[in-house]
């Protein structure tokens, strides 16, 4: 950070506002991975892939090539561009619809071929995007569009939980679980988010960074009640830390 | 260089390596696995890229991104796999990514059966997926010609910076044929840093490149669609190639068919030539853009009474040929399909019902 200034905006992202709702924490999440890639000296060499989703337009905030992938289908068009140019850094950035409901298969190969670039997966337990409905990781009892009464699992199931999910294949990788909710929480997803790249910039594996994210507008909250909601009911459930790291080749911690 | 006899998805799969294409993604399916059979073994020889991928729907997006990223990249699948893909070929289309499908067509819908057929005309050059977007579709009616098509789809898929469908069937796939291979490639993309986000250090830039489909101002998304309406324009002046057969004297039918289903009409001609009927031909060998004003030429020529429109389908093409022919000659269609292809005695029969 130069002298005299106390804040100062990534090169990784650019000057555009960003249409995020108020306290919303896609932001925050944009800043950790721009930092990182500043950090890293990477600006010149990374891709990033943008989701169908609230991020669609993340294109727009980082300062950096991107593409713009179909609903889910992000992991793919990671792998496509990681395996012409293995040079390049690659991540791709997907709500929890995204990946763990419509693009469920792309994710779960792409992280057992052992594609060697990183997700942020941002988890925030509700379909964003296209008003409030209820995603694969939306909580039991939990009130959304199209679980107005609540979610049933008798009829939908129990959340899933990816980083427990993707960490029981065999391949290698670095699957962890972090959370943006507050500033203990943020600096140790700056950390995780810049251990994933460091892996991919290694060669070593794929890597997927699960972040415990809020969607005030659509869970009917003020951003605080947001945040102490997902510290109450997300973080028992959505247990956070690093789940498979390539030090340790297979299983749950 | 010599004749090899070579079966025809090989062929098709060292074209693109001849093509300067080392990038090939696929998933398995009858009757055009052969490919990645092939591929899996010369594509790293090449110093290329093989990966099987999890599904075509993940193939179609795999060739997205490494399109995107501005390298020759290729598939090739058949009829089912083909729908799986329609939905990245819209965005390829919509991003405007240069890359290369090729479908060996076999019977539908559905499941269908894995015989040849030509049941995807409409899913090619209609549009198999969303939106106003059209394919530069080439139909092979040979082994040697599908090579010949795959050479060219690379250049013209970066012209256009739009997808390039090579359409054949399963007997084009399936066949061994003697094939002479042109020499490969020298040229390379020219125009991908202008566009494609290969990173900005390749490119010396520090402007970001970005490779997208959506445009939510609809001024801007109109614009968009203008000037990939422009493309198909341009390519309507510049890329119609078909084959005229028989149509330098007088005749009294024309037949209008693409593919192997012209190698069978083409001996159809002959033997009723030695029977003193003629018959003209007319062969797209692109299906978009389509020989519009060819055939219509052929088939008001006074000596010409009725056309037909022969496919190894239930009437696709005809739809076209009618259009073409703007109601001047009668349009008829014969066909068949399941993997059953109209013989040529079926054909002369035809044709004398109408001479
Ligand atoms: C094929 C397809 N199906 C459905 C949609 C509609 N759609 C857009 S975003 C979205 C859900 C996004 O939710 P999530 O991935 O959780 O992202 P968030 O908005 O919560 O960040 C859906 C269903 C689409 N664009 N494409
Ligand atoms: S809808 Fe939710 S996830 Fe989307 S920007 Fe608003 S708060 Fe964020
Ligand atoms: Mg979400």
């Amino acid at each position: 950070m130069a002298k005299g200034k106390t804040f100062q905006k990534p090169e990784a992202l650019t000057d555009n506002h960003t249409h995020y709702c108020p306290g919303c924490t896609h932001g925050v999440i944009h800043r950790l991975v721009a930092e990182c890639i500043d950090e890293l000296g990477i600006r010149g060499r990374t891709v990033g892939i943008a989701p169908v989703g609230c991020a669609v337009l993340a294109y727009n905030y980082f300062n950096c090539d991107f593409q713009e992938a179909a609903h889910g289908r992000a992991p793919a068009m990671a792998t496509g561009i990681k395996r012409v140019r293995p040079d390049l850094m690659v991540f791709t950035y997907q709500g929890d619809g995204d990946l763990a409901s419509i693009g469920m298969s792309e994710i779960i190969h792409a992280a057992n071929r052992g594609e060697k670039f990183t997700t942020i997966f941002v988890n925030n337990a509700v379909y964003g995007m296209t008003g409030g409905q209820m995603a694969p990781t939306t909580m039991p009892g939990q009130r959304t569009t199209t679980s107005p009464l609540g979610r049933n699992t008798d009829e939908t199931g129990m959340p899933v939980r990816m980083a427990e999910l993707l960490s029981s294949l065999v391949t290698t990788g670095y699957i962890t679980r972090q959370a943006v909710l507050k500033p203990k929480y943020i600096n140790r997803a700056k950390k995780a988010i810049k251990q994933a790249f460091t892996y991919q910039m290694e060669g070593r594996c794929f890597s997927l960074v699960e972040v415990i994210s809020t969607c005030p507008t659509n869970w009917g909250m003020t951003p605080l009640d947001a945040i102490r909601w997902a510290e109450d009911t997300l973080l028992p459930y959505y247990k956070l830390g690093d789940y498979k790291t390539p030090e340790q080749s297979s299983g749950n911690e | 260089m010599a004749k090899i006899l070579m079966k025809g998805n090989e062929a098709i799969g060292e074209a693109a390596i001849r093509a300067g294409c080392l990038n090939y993604f696929a998933y398995p399916i009858t009757p055009q696995s052969e490919v990645a059979e092939y591929l899996s073994k010369r594509m790293p020889e090449a110093g290329g890229v093989f990966l099987q991928g999890e599904s075509e729907v993940a193939v179609g997006y795999m060739i997205f991104g490494a399109a995107g990223c501005g390298q020759r990249v290729f598939t090739t699948s058949s009829s089912p796999g083909v729908s799986l893909m329609s939905e990245a070929i819209s965005y390829i289309a919509g991003a405007q990514c240069p890359a290369v499908f090729v479908n060996i067509i076999r019977g539908g819908p559905g499941l269908g059966g894995i015989l040849p057929s030509q049941g995807d005309y409409f899913q090619s050059v209609k549009g198999g997926g969303h939106g106003d977007y059209r394919l530069l579709v080439m139909a092979p009616a040979s082994v040697q010609e599908a090579v010949e098509m795959m050479m060219m789809a690379f250049p013209l898929a970066e012209k256009y910076r739009n997808p390039v469908m090579i359409l054949g069937d399963g007997l084009i796939g399936q066949m061994m044929e003697p094939v002479e291979f042109p020499d490969h490639l020298k040229s390379e993309p020219t125009n991908k840093d202008a566009w494609a986000s290969n990173g900005m250090d390749t490119r010396g830039s520090d402007k970001q490149n970005l490779v997208k489909s959506l445009y939510l101002d609809p001024q801007q998304l109109n614009d968009h669609n203008l000037l990939l309406k422009s493309k198909y324009e341009q390519m309507k002046k510049e890329e119609i190639r078909f084959e005229p057969y028989n149509t330098d004297g007088d005749y009294r039918v024309l037949i209008v068919s693409f593919g192997t289903m012209s190698r069978v009409c083409r001996t159809a001609i002959d033997n009723l030539k030695e029977e003193g009927i003629e018959v003209g031909m007319i062969r797209p060998r692109t299906l978009f853009p389509f020989p519009e004003s060819a055939i219509y030429d052929a088939a008001v020529k006074d000596s010409c009474t009725s056309v037909l429109s022969i496919e190894m389908n239930m009437g696709q093409m005809v739809e076209d040929v009618e259009r073409c022919i703007r109601g001047q000659r009668p349009v008829r269609w014969y066909g068949k399909c399941g993997g059953e292809v109209p013989t040529p005695e079926e054909i002369m029969d035809l044709v004398k019902e109408y001479v």
